[in-house]
Parts: structure tokens; C-alpha cells; sequence
């Protein structure tokens, strides 16, 4: 004995206590149970314990060498944006009460969780024209994967899923892995000039196509025909997955209005910090129709014993709690935390401020697309853009990167990692917070690699 | 906790009915590149007609909405939540710390490798810590939860199987399974077969073995299992699933009880996964992020999620190369910042200080059922692991009490109350695991409120009946949120 740790309150005189309220000498005793064939004989092979003053001083060194945001002069998106955070967003989702808080199953103690995730949900479905969103998936990949599975179950007997090569690579990706459960049949429509082709499209959907995914703006950043594209899916009595940039619906039309009945995307734009990849959010929104369909929590208004408005977790049936093997997903934990951030990050940007940061990120990545042009790296595709463009490099992306980043500037994502006939091409996006002068200097630099 | 009666009168007004037309909480700075009109950079048809209904609020609008909302909320820094299975346990405040700095919350995915090698040291040396405490090969940190990892470990079970082009359809799950698993075997298009417990709690080995075949592609096993029982059996049950050519599947909700113990790699499981928001201490965030690797002993893990990241003694960097693997199961690395808070937890405990965590956590969860076992029935009466379950079956037969009951009436007194009604096997189930960062006060507050209930429900058992009197909102008519679903705001709600 005599180890007393900071987070372990017992000590050695409790722990006597508690043994003898049980009769027993040793803690030893407590495992008793656990037959020896299969008792770890070992000790653990992980480093002594460290002070909170040693954690700090570990991690910090550890991070040194790594690049951020703040340091480096960012132009990559490829599904994960830099945009910028209010600072209210963290007082709010740093407050314990709700990060410290469980999936709210005892309502009449989880109010603000819950009237949070209502919110939340209003607000997808104002951005987007939806009628119903649900609490959150795991990100826009996972979100993208089971709209594709909730449509073959929707829709008996259709197996097959089309999707848009101009789908980010990762969520195709997932969504492969996803198939492979129900034997999903994933079949891609290859982009032409940058968007999805409506004619090669129509070709390729029909009465066993159980939905139509297709990214707006797309992984190039361009603006995809979503009305025609959408057409052609319930033409065929498909359902048509709508997978979006939530920033992008300060200006762009909400699928609501081009008739998607499932609207998915990462929200990780709405005040959710980069790190490295996650924790972000799904969002996913539904027509009305499709309610009882939906994956994962749906927090809905009731009344308590006296009539008080109150919120509780609503059409648990759906659920792996309740339904168990009949469930409609089996998403149990979910991003409630960055539903939140998102929460708050709308409601402080407000009606005006997300038109504004749409606006500000468009413009700005349309002069660097601009400046880039005449500095020699044409646009790789002509159709419209909103904050993320394709240019083509005279000189090998590689090279051009590496100056960049000698120069403290993270360039474009270079598309030849996920599509080999684009190896000569750079992804480049632009949001609200880059200023003017880190474009100019952008321009010049890749410029000057030439 | 949240007792203040004033703030139950006037419920919070919902943050849309805060708004007015022209207020603002948000700004930027002015444009500084040339402007353009919308249409000259986008079609019409692709642009909206009406701006989205956002709330019009200030600053401090949001803040104290949020901030008023927070305090009717229970948390793990407000009180005691015994919830089983869910391991609330104390979110170290360092760690939040950790996953704020900038080196760490402010690198983009797609950052280059060069700049990138502390969180991919991260990476790396979690799974080293996963691999040690599981006892298995490799881990891949990617899935978001615990489902999402039983989702990746079933479909490394297809993948296997398939390769030794063996068709097999059926996955076995106890009958006191998380109900994740059943659905996470649907997703990946197994069929489920329920396995009864024995009268000990473990799974009965006879059943068991009538149920394994040429068919059954594995089992799907939590252990201890949600009884808070170790099987005493775990041998035996793994030498029949092998023998029959099938594999075993940990859940890792229970992991809490045997880190340093009983490793689920050494035991004969195949593939694991941990959850990082209940053993490793990460917050619970109102329901997520989470984050659930999934581990793999040798044979199983060329299927593990790709990337994996590798270590060549000078630079780190991320291997996508695994022609086996079942593919990605999300974009990127995983929930990244929650895997730095559980990295930080398990260097902040070090080796010898997580074989204490379950030590602790057993002995206080032995600890509160002997004191719950004098007013309530205990229906298996071995030693518990980390949880246990009691039963409300005593006040509902003698008070017609009901468990739903108790747990609102815990609420009167300050606690969370445990997870009720589950596991499913045990009538008026109370399921409740202490976790170790609870001091012997707090438990033994516990469990004179839990005294005082049971008193209660034989002297006055409409008290308990029609409890909680004390929180902002009383109880809430779940049918009719179901039966007329209201979701989303609308004016004149």
C-alpha cells in the first residue's frame, strides 16, 4: 500500500474499513472469482504515474514540433475547414454541467442537455429545410454511410447505393466498409469537368437504386445541378442523399427545396476545432416521412406531472436500448458535445453572421482563385466554386507544398493522393479568416515555386 | 444539486424566443478583397431566397441562456452517478487542458507528416497502452464509441471468416448483452442467437455448446458482464467457441474491473475494444464523443481499420497499406482529441495506479451492494466486480413501489440514479457501479439515501410514487412526446 493517488480517494484506512464491512482481509480476496488459467500474472509495461506539472511539461514537448493553425497560414480543407470559433462557444461547452454529463435518460435532471439537442436539431433544420434532425451522428462520413442504409431498409428490395465520385474520397470510403454488412452494392458515377454528370447518372439508376448521394458543394468544391440531380433519383423512386457544407447554407439553397429527403454533412465549420481529425459531428436531417427511420437520439418536447413544458429523448423504439436487434442503426454514443459547440456557434453567428461568413469565405477564396490564375495555376475545373477550388500546377504539387511550408503556409490538399489523374493538382480552400494579405503572400509564393 | 425551486418556476424560454430582428452576437472583420455580387460567382438556382431563421441574439443573450440552462443539469462534477456499465467516473480537469493545446486542437487531418509527429506520437504510444492493457497485437484508434468499434470488430469477423471461405451467419450473444450488440451484429448482417445465463449469472456453458455450429461466426461477450459478474467459466467458453472455428468478441464497457487483472487478450478473446469515455476517464459529454478502438490479437489483425501509425525509430507516420483491412469505418484518425484526454489519464495513473483503479472500483462496488443488500434483494450474492445489480423487487411486491419510482426519488435526494431495468434478465433491475473516484462518504451517503427510500416505501410510498419533488421539472409524459412528436421550434410552440 502507501500509493495514494490524486483521483483515487481511498485510502489505506478506508479500504480497511470497506474489507472488513466484507469479511475479507486483502483486495486480493475480491478476485477470487477470476480463474487462474486467465489471471495476468504480468505487470503492466506502461510508464510510472506522472504529476499533473510532469503531464504538462510531457505534452507540451511533445506538441512543440507540431504545426497549428495559429502558426501556420492554413489554404487545406478537403472536409475540415479553419474557420473561426467565438470564444463563447468554449465558456459554454467548458462548462462541466454538460460535458460532464451522461446521454440524458433521467430527464427531470438533464433539461439542459436536452433543450440544448432541441435546439440543435431546430437549427439543422432551418439551415437545411428539413423537418426532422436528430441529435447527431459520428461525423459526415458516418453520417453519409447510414442515410445509404436507412434507404435500403426504407426501400425493400433496392440494394444498391450511386454515388458521386466527387463525394469526399473518405466518406466513399466509409461507406464501403458500411456496405459490407448488407451487402450494399456501391456503385460510383464518375465526375466529369469537376461535377456530377445528370445524363451518366440517369444511366445508372433505377428501380434497385435505393438512393443517390451527391456532395454540394462537392469534394472539388463546386456547385453540383442538385435540382437535376435530385430528379433523376426520384424519378426512379430513389431517395436522394444530400450531403452539404453547413457554412454553405448561409447563401445556398437548403435541400429542403431541392426535394432531398435526407440531408447529411460534417459540422465540424459550426465551432468545432480541428484536432487532427475529431471529435467533429454528423449532422443528418430527414423529411417528416422518415422519422420513424431515423439513426440515433431525437429529443422531443412533452409536458411533466403539472404541466410544465419539459424535453425528453423521444421514439426510443427506433433504438438499440429498446429495439436491440431490430434497431435502425446501432448508434448509441453520439457527438453531443460538438452538437452543442454548433449550438452555440449558430446562435452567436445568428442569422446575419453565418450569411457573412459564407460570404467573406466565398469572396476570399474567389480573389485567391483569381490571384492564382494569373500567377499561373488555372483553375483545374470551370464550374462555380463556394470556399475550395482546384487549380493545376505547372510544377509538381510536392515541390510547390514544400516551399509553402519552409514559409510557414500549409497549401492545397493534393488531390493525386485520392485521385491519380489529378497529381498535378492542388485543393485549395479559403475561409473567412484568412486576410487578404496571407492570399497576397499565398499568390506570390507559388508564384516564385514556378 | 440542482434543488433551487426558483428556477423550475419559469422554464428556460427557448433561444429563438430571445431573438429580435437587427440584434447581433457576432462579428467579423470588414471584407478586405475586392467584392462581388453573389450571382456573379455562383448560378441563381444554386443560391437561397430566404436567409435561415438563426436566432438574432447578443453575446451575453447565448451566454446565460446556456449558462441558466447548465444549472438544471446533473453532471459528474455535481454529484454522485452510480449509472452501471457507464463508468462515470471523475474527468481529470488536466486533460481537458491537454486536448486544448494548440499543437494538438489546432492541427488539421491533412497537415503534412513532418509537422504533425507529436499527435502521431500519440497515436502511436496509445495503442502501444491499448495493446499492453488488452493484451492483444495491434489496435486502430478510428471508431467513435463502442458500437461503432463492435461494428468494426464484427465486420474483422466477416472479413476473417470469409477468407478461409468459410459462410458463416450467426453471431451469439448473452442474454445480459448492451443492446449494441445485437444491433451492431444486424448492421453487419449476422443473424443473432440469445444465450441464457445460468443461475450464477455467467453464461451457461451447456446452451452454449448446443448453440455453437459450423454456422456461428463467434460470440459477443462482456465480461464482467452487466451483472458486474466475472465469468468464472471464461475458459472453458472460449475453448468452445475456438473449437467450433468461431471467434470471441470483447465488449469493453466493463473493462473498468480487471485492468492488470485479467487481460481479454490473455483470456481467449480475439478482438476488443475499449471504451475510452468510461475506463480512460474522457468525458461523457452529454452522450459523446466517445471513442472505441478496437484491438486485435495476431490472426485477426491485418483486418483492423486502416490507418494504423508506425514507428520506423526516427518518424512517425500513418500506414495506409493493409490490403486485409475491413477499410475505414470514419474520415480520419478517430475522435483524436478524446484519445489525447485518455492518453493523458493513463500516463497521469501510470501502470501500477490503473491495476488500482480496479481494485478500488471492485472494492467499492462490494462495498455499496453489502450495504444496498440489507434493504434490497441482491439476486446474485457472489462477489461483484466493478457493478452490481440489486433489485427493486421487494417494494414493488410488499409497497408496489416500483424501480422507476426509486430512481425518481433518488433524484430528491441529490443522486443520479443507477441504470434501471437493465440487464433485462433481472425483474425491477437497479444496476450500479460506483466507479473509483467516489469516496467512502459519498458511498455511504448513497446508501443511507437508497435506506431512507426503502423506509420510505414502506411508511409513505406515495412520496416515492410520485417523485421527484424537487427538480426543476417533475416527471415527464414520455407516450406523448412519442405519440405526437414535436422536434424542432416553431413559433407559437
Amino acid at each position: 500500500m502507501g500509493f495514494q493517488h490524486r483521483y483515487l480517494p481511498h485510502t489505506d484506512e478506508d479500504r480497511q474499513v470497506m474489507l472488513e464491512a466484507l469479511g475479507l482481509r486483502s483486495v486480493g480476496e475480491l478476485f477470487a472469482d477470476v480463474p487462474d488459467a486467465v489471471r495476468f500474472r504480468g505487470k503492466l509495461d506502461i510508464p510510472p504515474a506522472m504529476s499533473e506539472l510532469e503531464l504538462m511539461r510531457h505534452l507540451a514537448g511533445l506538441t512543440r514540433g507540431n504545426g497549428n493553425v495559429d502558426e501556420y497560414t492554413c489554404f487545406r480543407g478537403a472536409g475540415a475547414y479553419d474557420h473561426f470559433i467565438p470564444s463563447a462557444v468554449k465558456h459554454i461547452t467548458g462548462r462541466a454541467e454538460f460535458y460532464t454529463a451522461y446521454t440524458p435518460y433521467q430527464p427531470e435532471v438533464s433539461q439542459a442537455v436536452l433543450q440544448s439537442i432541441f435546439e440543435y436539431q431546430t437549427l439543422i433544420c432551418e439551415l437545411t429545410g428539413m423537418d426532422v434532425a436528430n441529435a447527431s451522428m459520428y461525423d459526415g462520413a458516418t453520417a453519409a454511410a447510414e442515410a445509404a442504409i436507412i434507404s435500403s431498409y426504407a426501400l425493400s428490395g433496392r440494394r444498391r447505393v450511386v454515388v458521386s465520385s466527387a463525394l469526399h474520397p473518405e466518406y466513399r470510403e466509409t461507406l464501403r466498409t458500411y456496405a459490407r454488412g448488407p451487402k450494399l452494392e456501391v456503385v460510383e458515377v464518375p465526375y466529369e469537368e469537376g461535377v456530377t454528370p445528370v445524363d451518366r447518372l440517369q444511366r445508372m439508376v433505377d428501380e434497385e437504386t435505393a438512393c443517390v448521394i451527391v456532395q454540394q458543394p462537392n469534394f472539388f468544391g463546386c456547385i453540383e445541378d442538385m435540382a437535376a440531380l435530385g430528379e433523376v433519383a426520384r424519378a426512379a423512386g430513389a431517395h436522394f442523399v444530400a450531403c452539404v457544407d453547413p457554412v454553405s447554407l448561409g447563401i445556398m439553397k437548403p435541400p429542403g427545396e431541392y426535394g432531398a429527403d435526407f440531408v447529411v454533412g460534417e459540422g465540424q465549420g459550426l465551432g468545432v476545432p480541428l484536432g487532427f481529425g475529431g471529435p467533429y459531428l454528423g449532422f443528418f436531417a430527414a423529411t417528416s416521412r422518415l422519422i420513424r427511420r431515423m439513426p440515433g437520439r431525437i429529443a422531443g418536447v412533452t409536458v411533466d406531472a403539472e404541466g410544465t413544458r419539459g424535453f425528453v429523448l423521444t421514439l426510443q423504439t427506433r433504438e438499440q436500448h429498446i429495439r436491440r436487434e431490430k434497431a435502425t442503426s446501432n448508434i448509441c454514443s453520439n457527438e453531443a458535445l460538438c452538437a452543442l459547440a454548433a449550438t452555440v456557434h449558430l446562435c452567436i453567428l445568428g442569422k446575419q453572421g453565418i450569411r457573412e461568413v459564407a460570404e467573406h469565405s466565398l469572396k476570399k477564396a474567389h480573389y485567391a482563385q483569381r490571384g492564382l490564375a494569373e500567377a499561373g495555376y488555372r483553375p483545374r475545373f470551370a464550374a462555380p466554386f463556394f470556399k475550395e477550388f482546384a487549380v493545376r500546377s505547372p510544377v509538381a504539387v510536392e515541390r510547390v507544398n514544400q516551399s509553402l511550408l519552409a514559409d510557414k503556409i500549409v497549401g492545397g490538399a493534393e488531390l493525386g493522393r485520392w485521385y491519380p489523374e489529378l497529381a498535378d493538382s492542388l485543393l485549395i480552400a479559403v475561409t473567412e479568416k484568412r486576410t487578404r494579405q496571407d492570399i497576397d503572400r499565398l499568390i506570390s509564393r507559388m508564384e516564385g515555386s514556378r | 444539486m440542482t434543488g433551487d425551486r426558483k428556477i423550475g418556476l419559469q422554464p428556460e424560454p427557448f433561444i429563438f424566443e430571445l431573438s429580435a430582428p437587427g440584434r447581433v452576437g457576432y462579428s467579423l472583420p470588414p471584407l478586405d478583397v475586392p467584392d462581388c455580387e453573389l450571382a456573379e460567382c455562383l448560378p441563381a438556382a444554386s443560391l437561397r431566397s430566404v436567409p435561415p431563421a438563426l436566432p438574432e441574439v447578443s453575446e451575453l443573450d447565448v451566454i446565460r441562456h446556456f449558462t441558466r440552462l447548465s444549472r438544471v443539469q446533473h453532471g459528474v462534477d455535481v454529484g454522485f452517478y452510480p449509472l452501471g456499465s457507464c463508468t462515470m467516473k471523475y474527468n481529470p480537469k488536466v486533460n481537458e487542458e491537454a486536448a486544448s493545446l494548440p499543437g494538438l486542437a489546432g492541427v488539421h487531418p491533412y497537415f503534412p507528416e513532418e509537422i504533425v509527429q507529436g499527435a502521431l506520437a500519440i497515436l502511436y504510444h496509445m495503442e502501444r497502452y491499448l495493446c499492453e492493457i488488452g493484451g492483444v497485437s495491434r489496435v486502430s484508434l478510428q471508431p467513435a464509441a463502442g458500437a461503432h468499434g463492435e461494428m468494426a470488430g464484427l465486420l474483422m469477423f466477416r472479413a476473417y471468416h470469409e477468407d478461409r471461405g468459410e459462410h458463416r451467419t450467426r453471431i451469439l450473444i448473452p442474454d445480459s448483452a448492451h443492446g449494441t450488440n445485437p444491433a451492431s451484429a444486424v448492421v453487419c448482417g449476422y443473424e443473432t442467437v440469445e444465450v441464457p445465463s445460468d443461475s450464477r449469472g455467467g453464461v451457461d456453458i451447456e446452451a452454449l455448446r448446443g448453440a455453437m455450429g459450423p454456422d456461428v461466426a463467434g460470440l459477443m461477450l462482456t465480461n464482467p458482464n452487466t451483472l458486474g459478474l466475472f465469468d468464472e467459466n471464461m475458459h472453458r467458453i472460449a475453448a468452445i467457441v475456438h473449437e467450433a472455428g468461431g471467434l470471441l468478441y470483447y465488449d469493453g464497457a466493463n473493462a473498468n474491473a480487471t485492468m492488470g487483472i485479467a487481460r481479454p487478450g490473455d483470456t481467449g478473446f480475439d478482438v476488443v475494444h475499449f471504451n475510452l469515455h468510461k475506463t480512460f476517464a474522457t468525458p461523457h459529454g452529454g452522450g459523446g464523443p466517445g471513442s472505441g478502438p478496437i484491438g486485435a490479437v495476431e490472426k485477426l489483425a491485418p483486418y483492423l481499420p486502416t490507418p494504423l501509425a508506425d514507428f520506423d525509430g526516427r518518424r512517425y507516420r500513418l500506414v495506409w497499406d493493409r490490403p486485409q483491412s475491413i477499410g475505414r469505418v470514419k474520415a480520419f484518425y478517430g475522435n483524436f482529441l478524446v484519445v489525447v484526454k485518455a492518453y493523458a489519464y493513463i500516463r497521469t495513473m501510470g501502470g501500477e495506479g490503473l491495476v488500482r483503479v480496479s481494485e478500488d472500483a471492485v472494492l467499492s462496488a462490494n462495498y455499496l451492494m453489502r450495504k444496498l443488500a440489507e434493504h434490497f434483494h441482491v439476486p446474485y450474492d457472489r462477489l461483484c466486480k466493478h457493478e452490481f445489480v440489486a433489485s427493486g423487487s421487494w417494494q414493488k411486491e410488499r409497497h408496489n413501489v416500483r424501480t422507476f419510482d426509486i430512481a425518481k426519488r433518488l433524484l430528491d435526494y441529490g443522486f443520479h440514479p443507477p441504470t434501471v431495468y437493465f440487464p433485462l434478465i433481472v425483474p425491477e433491475c437497479l444496476m450500479v457501479e460506483p466507479t473509483e473516484t467516489e469516496s467512502l462518504q459519498t458511498l455511504d451517503a448513497f446508501a443511507q439515501a437508497m435506506a431512507d427510500i426503502a423506509d420510505e416505501a414502506a411508511a409513505d410510498p406515495e412520496v416515492v410514487r410520485t417523485a421527484p419533488h424537487t427538480t426543476p421539472v417533475k416527471r415527464l409524459d414520455e407516450a406523448l412526446a412519442s405519440r405526437k412528436p414535436i422536434v424542432r421550434w416553431q413559433r407559437g410552440l
